[in-house]
């Protein structure tokens, strides 16, 4: 058998930072390979996704023409578009393991000799890249299909206000993932209602005041509740950075909690399907 | 057990090279590659009947000591306990009562550095289907830290050896048979240089061919690479042939365990067969679970 000339600098025995590093580039790899596999289906969502945003800021284009209408039209989109990208993240981090669990992989990728955090972290680090990608080519759409004036808008405190609140829906994904770990049908149903429960009571395209009183106490769980009110501040009266930084550093915060909180969690799920032979596709 | 497990199971990056991972760890050359010490695993299922929760034992008070550098069979019947075994070793199941050891490592209390000595092929190849086999290892090898170029081209060699073109690679899994697949399979075990490998009945399901292949291969493998296999097969022949052990496993439990020449005498009858030493074994338990089957 003919053997591979390497270089002698590959050989050297690798860092446990370099290691844990290309197990976060494996699965951005793995990730991205699975979207050129699926381009057809990538293709469709993005369409669905752009048509959805607009006939959500359409809505806002049936009010009588004025400051009024461009508000509500801004307004609208900007729920959409957040929503696009959040809800990424959370379907992004959630579903990694349920897409293990059909494809039959996960037991290969659990038994890989890498963290369980380096792992987590490649699935968000993908999450954050294909969210955002997504996310710019629905802001390009609207951009182009609504002639709306967005020139009081302070786009770098909205800007702070998404990166820190990408913190915090991370942390929701990686509670949301334990669920498809602990049952693969009934996890991702659960997964799919926390979503729509988020969607209500988050205020994605109307206040939260409206919401009945039985359910707005809850709009105040939901990160993306602050997320949306804030850029919403930003970009229609013009919040600065500095009027929308404790918000930032409280959702920040937020998900410094939730973040290892969910590890924890996940770890301890682990354990459990280790136990009780969970991982197993069938029987 | 002394030594540094972050630099120390850095897999080698050819085929032909055997990669020194066990020396910096400072392992014995007595230590045996795999112990396994009074193991028991029990699940529940829900009984069809009643809709209660019931325990199901897989494996019971098993022990096993395997050498540096041997090939174990495990033979048994289905729901013998043969899958379960290579799982608890694979680190994907803990044990009930028990303890395992690889090369002196317990698999719970140094499970990321026991993951770096082992690697496993399932009966279910598990891939991505709709990746490529290129795809698929670039992923799994990644996982272990092997840089994708040099992957690539081990996993071309390997395949080849295998008889499997090195066109394939570019082919999405879904397109390739059940044999293609597992040999796929087989080159990511192998690409990440375990010094343990599970083999999970791998060869099932597999053409004559392919099966021969496979058991060459699984031959080279202990001679280059200073590899201890242990590998679960329904395939008498297979273990007959290439086997420096067979155990026999059934209802959890090992019935005997020696070299097969040595069952054959004393178990294998007139026909000195190791079919007639698995009937002789477990047979009689084989036909009443067949009587049972059928009564439900």
């Amino acid at each position: 058998m003919a053997s591979t000339d390497v270089p002698a600098a590959r050989r050297r025995p690798l860092s446990t930072l370099e290691r844990e590093l290309r197990g976060v580039w494996a699965l951005v790899r793995r990730n991205f390979h699975l979207i050129r596999r699926y381009l057809g289906w990538e293709i469709v969502f993005l369409f669905y996704n752009v048509v959805n945003t607009l006939t959500i800021g359409l809505i806002g284009l049936a009010l009588p023409a004025g400051a009024a209408r461009n508000r509500e039209v801004v307004y609208l989109a900007i729920g959409a578009l957040l929503w696009n990208f959040l809800s990424i993240l959370f379907q992004e981090v959630s579903n990694s393991v349920q897409w293990e669990r059909w494809e039959g992989t996960i037991e290969y990728s659990f038994m890989a000799p890498i963290h369980r955090l380096t792992y987590l972290l490649g699935v968000c680090v993908w999450a954050v890249l294909y969210g955002l990608v997504r996310t710019l080519v629905v802001l390009v759409g609207v951009a182009l299909f609504f002639h709306v004036s967005i020139a009081r808008a302070d786009l770098a405190g909205a800007g702070l206000v998404l990166l820190a609140s990408s913190v915090p829906f991370i942390g929701l994904g990686l509670v949301a993932a334990i669920l498809p770990l602990l049952s693969t049908e009934r996890g991702a149903q659960a997964t799919q209602v926390i979503q729509g429960v988020l969607l209500l009571i988050s205020g994605v395209y109307y206040p939260v005041a409206v919401l009945p009183g039985w359910i707005s106490w809850a709009s105040v769980l939901s990160p993306a509740t602050y997320t949306l009110e804030y850029v919403r501040n930003a970009v229609l009266n013009g919040a600065s950075v500095s009027a929308v930084l404790p918000i930032s550093g409280v959702l920040l915060l937020w998900g410094l909690v939730l973040i290892p909180v969910g590890l924890g969690l996940f770890m301890l799920a682990e354990r459990h399907a280790l136990r009780v032979g969970a991982l197993k596709r069938n029987g | 057990m002394a030594g540094d497990p972050e630099q120390g199971v850095q897999g080698g990056n050819d085929v032909a090279t055997v990669p020194d991972v066990l020396t910096p760890l400072n392992i014995s050359a007595d230590t045996p590659a795999l112990r396994v010490m009074g193991v028991a695993k029990t699940f529940r299922e829900k009984d069809p009947d009643t809709g209660r929760w019931r325990p199901v034992p897989a494996v019971a008070g098993l022990d096993l000591d395997v050498p540096r550098g041997e090939i174990l069979g495990i033979l048994g019947p289905n729901g013998s306990g043969k899958s379960t075994l290579i799982r608890l070793v694979a680190t994907l199941l803990l044990a009930d009562e028990g303890r395992v050891e690889v090369f002196g490592f317990d698999v719970e209390r140094h499970r990321m550095l026991v993951r770096r000595l082992i690697n496993r092929v399932s009966v279910e190849a598990s891939f991505f289907k709709k990746l490529t086999a290129a795809e698929n290892l670039a992923y799994a090898t990644g996982l272990y830290g092997v840089p994708n170029r040099v992957a690539q081209v081990r996993a071309r060699e390997i395949l080849e050896r295998l008889g499997l073109p090195a066109k394939k690679l570019i082919v999405p899994l879904e397109q390739l048979s059940r044999g293609q697949q597992q040999k796929v399979a087989i080159a990511r075990a192998l690409l990440t240089s375990p010094t343990l490998m599970l083999l999970d009945e791998p060869t099932t399901g597999l053409d004559p061919k392919s099966r021969r292949e496979v058991q060459e291969f699984v031959l080279e493998v202990r001679a280059t690479h200073d590899a201890t296999i242990v590998i679960s097969t329904h395939d008498m022949d297979e273990a007959d042939r290439i086997c420096d052990r067979v155990a026999i496993i059934n209802a959890g439990q090992f019935a005997a365990i020696d070299r097969s020449d040595r069952l054959k005498a004393r178990y294998g009858g007139h026909a000195g067969t190791m079919e007639q030493v698995f009937f002789t074994l477990i047979g009689e338990q084989l036909d009443e679970a067949d009587q049972e089957e059928g009564g439900t």
